[in-house]
């Protein structure tokens, strides 16, 4: 066959030619090649957030399986599903549906415990991700846009939590709408409006569901998806920050391309998450509202409980005492105002500002692209131990009825431990992290200055013992190392270094003979520096600073 | 209920004589050490006395007919009573203060519930009673049963099958007068100061009906006018068979809802999370 010329560079390929022809009309090559071209670190931390955003995914999909079925109103009906023990009772049709879904839907079971599971773990990973951000230090400047961004995404991941597990309309969740409007009321002076204006009327009413199921399907998960678009665009615009280590600076991100390296790696953990609530959404029952009953103001179980990303509101409400505030002119304030709108408020309030506030307290006004381990920011991580000791003292006792119950523990007990505990253990927790921070900074100092111990005891003429300790690099005229603290992990072990024969590969089982292993590199020499190559190594990031095994010669006797 | 009974009627001619000696003594031994009390709230006292005559006479038939012939049943009853349950509920029947109630009037419904759960005979004082295994075999709660009710009377048996009731009816009654202790599907619930609402996984059909029927502990008393026999009837048929249901969405992880939910989702969900992306990480 006769071909016509082509230009030179020209596609040939069919493939080619077709992504020529998409290029001609949509002019995407330049955005795909920089897009596919990104790289990603290698941490297995940074994919924390990743399982928030397939989370999400997973929400989205089987949250619109349920919309087909579900039926958002408060209209009265008589049950005459398949589940016996409710047939003929009076209950909303929300709650009547929300039954035919689970039992007379095929997979609508599944799918509304999948939705479940899917929720509670997209908010248990948004926390996960949050404290990684935290304790590194990810949020310092040019990323105080982003922690922002993530920290009103959780706030709206509890709002979607909030109104999701209130539209069944069963016993459960109409006593949390019960409390929510109670602490909508609570609130000085401009409560009784607010109440109206989300309930529209003094009591919980019939309105509530048909809002709720508005927020919880559309404006809420709208707003969520342009914030997660957002905070992924600053995302890529900023590029990663990494930890520190050989070659990695704060002007280069080191890890893989986003093709195809990361890609298979995100793929996998999308079939993970899907997996994971999938497996939980089939195995482990969640939220069984036929054992809940239908909403009814005259009945409240005892054990009624809010979600767990709620369950810290509900603890902190256990274990505030009963102080009404009676102002003159015949007005109260409630006690249910101070630990539920109050200490939340603070809280997330302190959340959202932290980055400000420690460049405040710090004069600390750089830009930052590498992290900090939590033990180099010793404050910052203290208060951090101080604050999630403080979340979870409230977290357990908002549960406490259940662990008194099941413990065998006074009730009483329970939430005079929780009172103390709020008080008492945060402090505590600051103290014990800052010390474990200094203990851990010094023995890295330790370790870079005297070298690794190698665990060989010397006896020295004089009878005196010593241990041999392997310096990391260079050493001067003392014995000591020179090598400075880069901010990254110090090995600690002889093996760390290559001083026994490397690490076995594979993660389940090993993948290789040990004894292989062992020819081969004793048939290398000495093992050393063959080894280094793969290892990270301290450093400041520049590799000529950093020392390797090799140089540092034999294991050293200390020469003090 | 009420510890102590209204310091009932030792001068009362009726139970007190049919006792025999024993008991008589201890009586006047009591009456001795609390004369100087009692003087103080004589004039109480008389007007209490007159009042309990006059009941005596006009009392139902039975309550003066048992104590003219004990059965065989009672005489063994009185024999297990003084043996075990004398130290707690006293002599005669009519409580010990700060130890025991008075069993005047609680009738063999209280005493099956409490002897047949294990709970009564005590193992020590404390906030709850806890269900053990029984003490005495069947024939003899019987026994104790039939001298209890010998004495004051009270609410009885019920007979019949127990279960003969409209199920989602009992499921209304339960969620409105059960649940907010015993929990929505029966697991139970904590009360103030170490008490608690037991949770109903061994509960038999006459140990739920006879606790209703006589209010043990914190319990209150769901009395035929609270809760006909029917609707009785229909709570437990409500009650068990919940209980013995399956759940259809898995494991049921102890039907606590949201705070085991908590801990599945953070100890097997963020667990497998972590786990996963960590392999992830040293494939890289």
């Amino acid at each position: 066959m006769a071909r016509t010329a082509t230009a030179p560079g020209a596609p040939t390929t069919k493939l080619g030619t077709t992504a020529a022809e998409l290029d001609d009309r949509l002019v995407i090559s330049g955005w795909l090649r920089r897009t596919m071209n990104k790289v990603y670190p290698d941490h297995w931390s940074f994919l924390l957030g990743e399982i928030a955003l397939y989370s999400f995914i997973v929400l989205l999909l089987s949250g619109t399986y349920l919309t087909l079925f579900f039926d958002a109103s408060m209209r009265e009906v008589a049950y005459a599903g398949s589940y016996a023990p409710l047939r003929g009772v009076e209950m909303s049709a929300a709650y009547d549906s929300a039954l035919r879904l689970s039992f007379d839907v095929r997979g609508g079971l599944f799918m509304r415990q999948l939705h479940h599971w899917a929720a509670l773990l997209f908010v248990s990973s948004i926390v996960v991700h949050l404290l990684r951000i935290f304790f590194t230090g990810a949020f310092r400047r040019p990323r105080e846009t982003n922690w922002t961004i993530g920290v009103v995404m959780l706030v709206l991941a509890l709002l979607m939590g909030v109104t999701g597990y209130s539209l069944p309309d069963d016993l459960l969740s109409g006593t949390g709408l019960r409390i929510i409007s109670a602490i909508l009321l609570s609130i000085p002076v401009v409560g009784t409006w607010v109440h109206f204006a989300i309930f529209n009327g003094p009591y919980v009413g019939e309105s509530i569901i048909g809002r709720f199921y508005i927020a919880h399907v559309l404006l809420i998960p709208a707003i969520l998806l342009a914030l997660i678009a957002l905070h992924l665009i600053i995302l890529v615009k900023q590029k990663h920050t990494q930890f520190p280590g050989p070659g990695r600076t704060e002007h280069n991100v080191v890890g893989n391309r986003l093709f195809p390296t990361f890609a298979a790696k995100a793929t996998g953990l999308v079939f993970l998450v899907f997996g994971v609530s999938a497996a939980l959404g089939g195995l482990v029952q969640i939220n069984p509202i036929w054992l809940w009953g239908p909403y009814n103001p005259a009945q409240v179980s005892s054990a009624s409980q809010p979600d767990w990303y709620i369950g810290f509101l509900d603890g902190s409400t256990r274990l505030f005492p009963a102080w009404d505030m009676n102002l003159p002119g015949n007005y109260t304030i409630p006690a249910l105002f101070w630990p539920t709108v109050v200490i939340a408020g603070a809280m997330f309030t302190v959340l959202a500002l932290y980055p400000v506030i420690e460049r405040k307290l710090t004069g600390d006004t750089a830009s930052h692209h590498l992290l900090q381990r939590p033990r180099d920011v010793p404050v910052r991580t203290a208060l951090g131990a101080m604050a999630l000791t403080f979340y979870t003292v409230l977290w357990i006792s908002g549960g406490n009825d259940v662990i008194a119950l099941k413990f065998d523990i006074s009730l009483n007990a329970m939430t005079w431990v929780g009172r103390i505990g709020m008080i008492v253990l945060p402090p505590i927790a600051y103290v014990i992290a800052y010390r474990i921070c200094l203990g851990l900074q010094q023995h890295d100092r330790e370790v870079l200055e005297h070298g690794i111990e190698t665990g060989v005891i010397r006896r020295l003429p004089n009878g005196e013992f010593i241990e041999v300790h392997q310096p990391l690099g260079p050493v001067d005229e003392h014995g000591h190392g020179e090598l400075a603290y880069g901010g990254a992990p110090v090995p600690k072990k002889m093996n760390q270094i290559g001083g026994a024969r490397r690490a076995i590969r594979g993660f389940f089982s090993p993948t290789e003979n040990p004894a292989q292993v062992e020819l081969e590199q004793r048939a290398e020499d000495r093992g050393l520096a063959a080894a280094e190559g793969d290892r990270e190594l301290t450093s400041s990031g520049r590799p000529s600073e950093g020392g390797r095994p090799s140089d540092g010669g034999r294991p050293q006797e200390p020469r003090d | 209920m009420s510890t102590t009974n209204p310091q009932s009627d030792p001068p009362l001619p009726d139970s007190g004589s049919a006792l025999g000696t024993p008991v008589a003594r201890a009586l006047a031994r009591r009456r001795s050490k609390l004369r100087r009390r009692w003087a103080n709230v004589a004039g109480l006292l008389v007007a209490l006395v007159l009042t309990g005559a006059a009941y005596s006479m006009f009392a139902p038939a039975q309550a003066a007919g048992s104590s003219n012939t004990e059965s065989s049943a009672e005489a063994a009853g009185r024999a297990l009573y003084e043996k075990t349950c004398i130290s707690c509920h006293g002599a005669n029947l009519d409580g010990v203060p700060r130890r025991g109630p008075s069993l005047i009037g609680v009738g063999e419904a209280s005493v099956y519930f409490q002897v047949h759960t294990g709970r009564m005979p005590l193992a020590r004082q404390e906030a709850e009673a806890q269900r053990k295994p029984p003490v005495f075999t069947d024939t003899q709660i019987d026994q104790l049963m039939a001298y209890v009710q010998a004495h004051g009377g009270g609410p009885t048996l019920p007979s019949g099958d127990l279960r003969d009731g409209d199920l989602a009816q009992g499921g209304e009654l339960f969620r409105l007068n059960c649940a907010s202790c015993h929990n929505f599907v029966g697991e139970g619930g904590a009360l103030s100061s170490g008490k608690y609402a037991p949770n109903l996984k061994n509960a038999t059909d006459l140990d739920i009906y006879t606790a209703m029927l006589t209010g043990p502990e914190n319990m209150p008393v769901f009395g035929d006018n609270q809760l006909t026999p029917n609707e009785k009837r229909a709570v437990i048929n409500y009650v068990q068979t919940i209980k013995a249901q399956a759940d259809p969405g898995g494991a049921g992880i102890g039907r606590i809802g949201p705070v085991s939910e908590g801990l599945v989702i953070w100890v097997v969900g963020i667990g497998v999370m972590l786990f996963g992306i960590f392999w992830m990480g040293s494939k890289a």
